[in-house]
């Protein structure tokens, strides 16, 4: 059985700080959810509100419809899988997953029967007599999820778990993790700093940032629509162009940015309303780096400046670009690896440009990377 | 000597600090430990002789103490010694018994100090259990006897406030004797206990809650497995200590109670019977050791947990 989870102005204070501040976010029943942000913005809070281990300074928390003020941890339909994993290490992998069917009194011959199915779940069928370290990190990893599992929540709680693992093992986990929620069919909520799990295995995403919700949206909105700068620059890589509107016309924004002018739209308040703007207003402008492109007679969009190449920074699958716009402004743009550069000299004048539809213009405000 | 020299440990440490090292535990190990209780066990095998006479003809191994403790004198018609063999039984057992109440009272605190305390009041908590332990054993144990006593401080107010009629006499109960030693040794309880308990994840404490754990099973299935080197040291040294207490069984006890240290002390010193006193310290130490091992045997605590 599956349930959805509902945080009603949730705000949880330490002294006068507040590690989060009036959240109200409504999780659906069977649905992948993260909560993205930089450490310290009150996700792992969230969390711990979500599975007992922290009663909210205010609002309440209600899954499938009922308010858990009151209810302990270990009362809730709630599974939490640890950062550090908290596998007991003093117990077999087989003890470890039925832990939770021992505590409730489960005959051993019950207990023997889920474990032997949980195992096979996570594909380690006859490994249960192991001791815990005798497992790999991706192995131990699953004995997590199958000992989360055994007592069939309706909630799985999942806090960074796969922060310690390599990348190779990570993306792979990825995989598996979004295979298990689609098997199992439960509420999966994710905690996680790293926007690339994020928007691999969810459904949907609630962006936060010191205590505060930023957006909440599919991957795809998140990305593409950031509704505050923060989002902007926190999910993926963005340019900032600080600015002032020149003119809004057809729902296109001018933006006046030292010295340059550039057209793009602009973004979104909400899913379905877009910011307005008046002249004057100050603004920021973001392009992303794959966005941006070197100007040719092929290549030619409306949006155009040129700038000096500053350095060329290799990572694999693409090329960064660094350049220099003047000499406090930076901007970055991305090719793929094919892409010949030898041209790109350091110093060198580059034209490049980029589509009105891909540069989002917001309100300032505080961004990610400061 | 250059071949010393030349080892990895010299040249680790470097001369001085290796030398150093070196002598305290030759001298710790040799002197203080090893030689003076070869002495006593040699002596324990030998007759109690003037000084006249040691050395002669007479200065023979024999059993005769080991003899005495079951059997009795040889002038007695009793088939053993009842009152030798039935004080030691009894300062095992108490010690036994003394060691488990000392465990359960010492597990909360541990537990409290190590994973629920702020760590501030946790140290003021360490601080405030150390303190008392300045004063020395035999005053604490004087407080304890006036506290106890038949006209002491709790007969008093239980008699003033009017719950009693008469005074319980809690010397002649042991139930003086048995706090005592309870608390003579606490720490040697509460600090292995807090050591293992504290190098426990929190974490593992919430896996336990979160997987839907009472707080009791959480305890029997996850704290005191972990914990079950410090517990293992913390019972070994209450244990031993208690059973080879001194100075709260002689201020304690009831008149009619002996602690089995107190028949050695009186074969060295009243009845100047060294050799004997050496038969009745090894037997006591013995049994202790044999003790000790057959329930680390039993808890499958290796010796090296033990002292981590």
């Amino acid at each position: 059985m599956s349930a959805g989870v509902e945080l009603q102005n949730i705000s949880v204070t330490f002294g006068s700080f507040y590690a989060a501040k009036n959240v109200s976010v409504k999780i659906n029943e069977g649905e992948f959810f993260s909560f993205l942000g930089p450490s310290g913005c009150g996700k792992t809070t969230l969390l711990r509100a979500i599975s007992g281990f922290l009663d909210p300074s205010e609002g309440s928390v209600l899954i499938a419809g009922k308010d858990m003020a009151g209810i302990g941890p270990n009362k809730r339909p709630t599974s939490l899988i640890f950062q550090n994993l908290a596998l007991f290490p003093l117990m077999s992998v087989a003890e470890n997953i039925v832990f939770s069917l021992e505590v409730r009194g489960v005959s051993k011959k019950e207990r023997q029967k889920r474990a032997d199915e949980l195992l096979e779940l996570i594909a380690l069928s006859g490994q249960g007599g192991k001791k815990v370290h005798e497992l790999s990190g991706g192995q131990k990893q699953r004995v997590a999820i199958a000992r989360a599992l055994a007592v069939e929540p309706d909630v799985l709680l999942l806090d960074e778990p796969l922060s310690a693992l390599d990348l190779k093992l990570r993306q792979k986990m990825r995989t598996e993790l979004r295979a298990i929620q689609k098997r199992v069919g439960i509420t999966f909520i994710y905690i996680t700093h790293d926007q690339g799990e994020a928007l691999t295995m969810s459904d949907r995403v609630a962006v936060m940032n010191e205590g505060e919700l930023e957006q909440i949206g599919s991957c795809d909105d998140v990305y593409n629509f950031p509704q505050t700068p923060f989002v902007a620059t926190f999910v993926g890589e963005n340019n900032p162009f600080y600015g002032k509107v020149v003119s809004v016309e057809n729902g296109k924004v001018r933006v006046e940015s030292s010295g340059h002018t550039f057209v793009a739209r602009p973004g979104n308040i909400d899913e379905n309303k877009s910011h307005s703007f008046a002249n004057g207003d100050e603004v920021i402008l973001f392009i992303r780096p794959e966005s941006i492109f070197i100007k040719n007679e092929n290549t030619t969009l409306d949006n155009t400046f040129s700038a000096a190449v500053h350095i060329i920074e290799f990572e694999g699958n693409l090329k960064n670009i660094y350049l220099k716009l003047s000499s406090d402004i930076n901007v970055r743009f991305s090719v793929p690896n094919a892409v010949d550069t030898s041209e790109l000299v350091s110093g060198k004048n580059v034209d490049l440009t980029f589509s009105t539809q891909k540069a989002v213009v917001l309100p300032k405000g505080v961004l990610a990377v400061d | 000597m250059n071949s010393i020299l030349q080892t990895k440990f010299f040249k680790k440490n470097g001369p001085l600090i290796s030398t150093y090292f070196l002598i305290a535990i030759v001298f710790w190990l040799i002197f203080l430990i090893i030689i003076p209780q070869l002495y006593m066990l040699d002596l324990s095998f030998r007759p109690n002789l003037p000084p006249l006479l040691r050395g002669g003809s007479d200065d023979v191994h024999t059993l005769v103490h080991y003899k005495h403790f079951i059997f009795g004198s040889e002038t007695s018609t009793d088939a053993y010694n009842a009152v030798d063999v039935g004080v030691f039984i009894n300062t095992i057992v108490t010690a036994i018994f003394v060691t488990v109440i000392n465990l359960c009272f010492c597990y909360p605190i541990a537990f409290y100090m190590a994973k629920v305390a702020k760590p501030n009041a946790a140290r003021l908590l360490i601080v405030s259990l150390v303190i008392p332990f300045w004063i020395n054993e035999l005053l604490r144990s004087f407080a304890l006897r006036i506290l106890f006593a038949g006209e002491g401080v709790i007969n008093n107010a239980l008699l003033g406030s009017g719950l009693l009629d008469n005074a319980i006499n809690f010397i002649s109960l042991d139930i003086a004797l048995y706090t005592g030693l309870t608390y003579a040794y606490i720490l040697l309880m509460i600090f292995p206990l807090y050591n293992a308990i504290e190098s426990l994840d929190i974490n593992q404490l919430e896996a336990s809650k979160d997987l839907g754990s009472s707080t009791i099973r959480t305890h029997w299935r996850i704290v005191i497995p972990h914990a079950k080197a410090g517990i293992a040291s913390g019972c070994t040294m209450v244990f031993m200590l208690t059973a080879g207490a001194l100075a709260t069984p002689v201020v304690l006890s009831s008149p009619n109670t002996y602690w089995f240290t107190q028949l050695i002390y009186q074969w060295f010193n009243m009845n100047d019977n060294w050799s004997r006193g050496s038969a009745y310290s090894i037997l006591l130490l013995t049994v202790s050791v044999v003790f000790v091992l057959l329930m680390m045997r039993l808890f499958k605590v290796k010796i090296g947990e033990i002292v981590r």
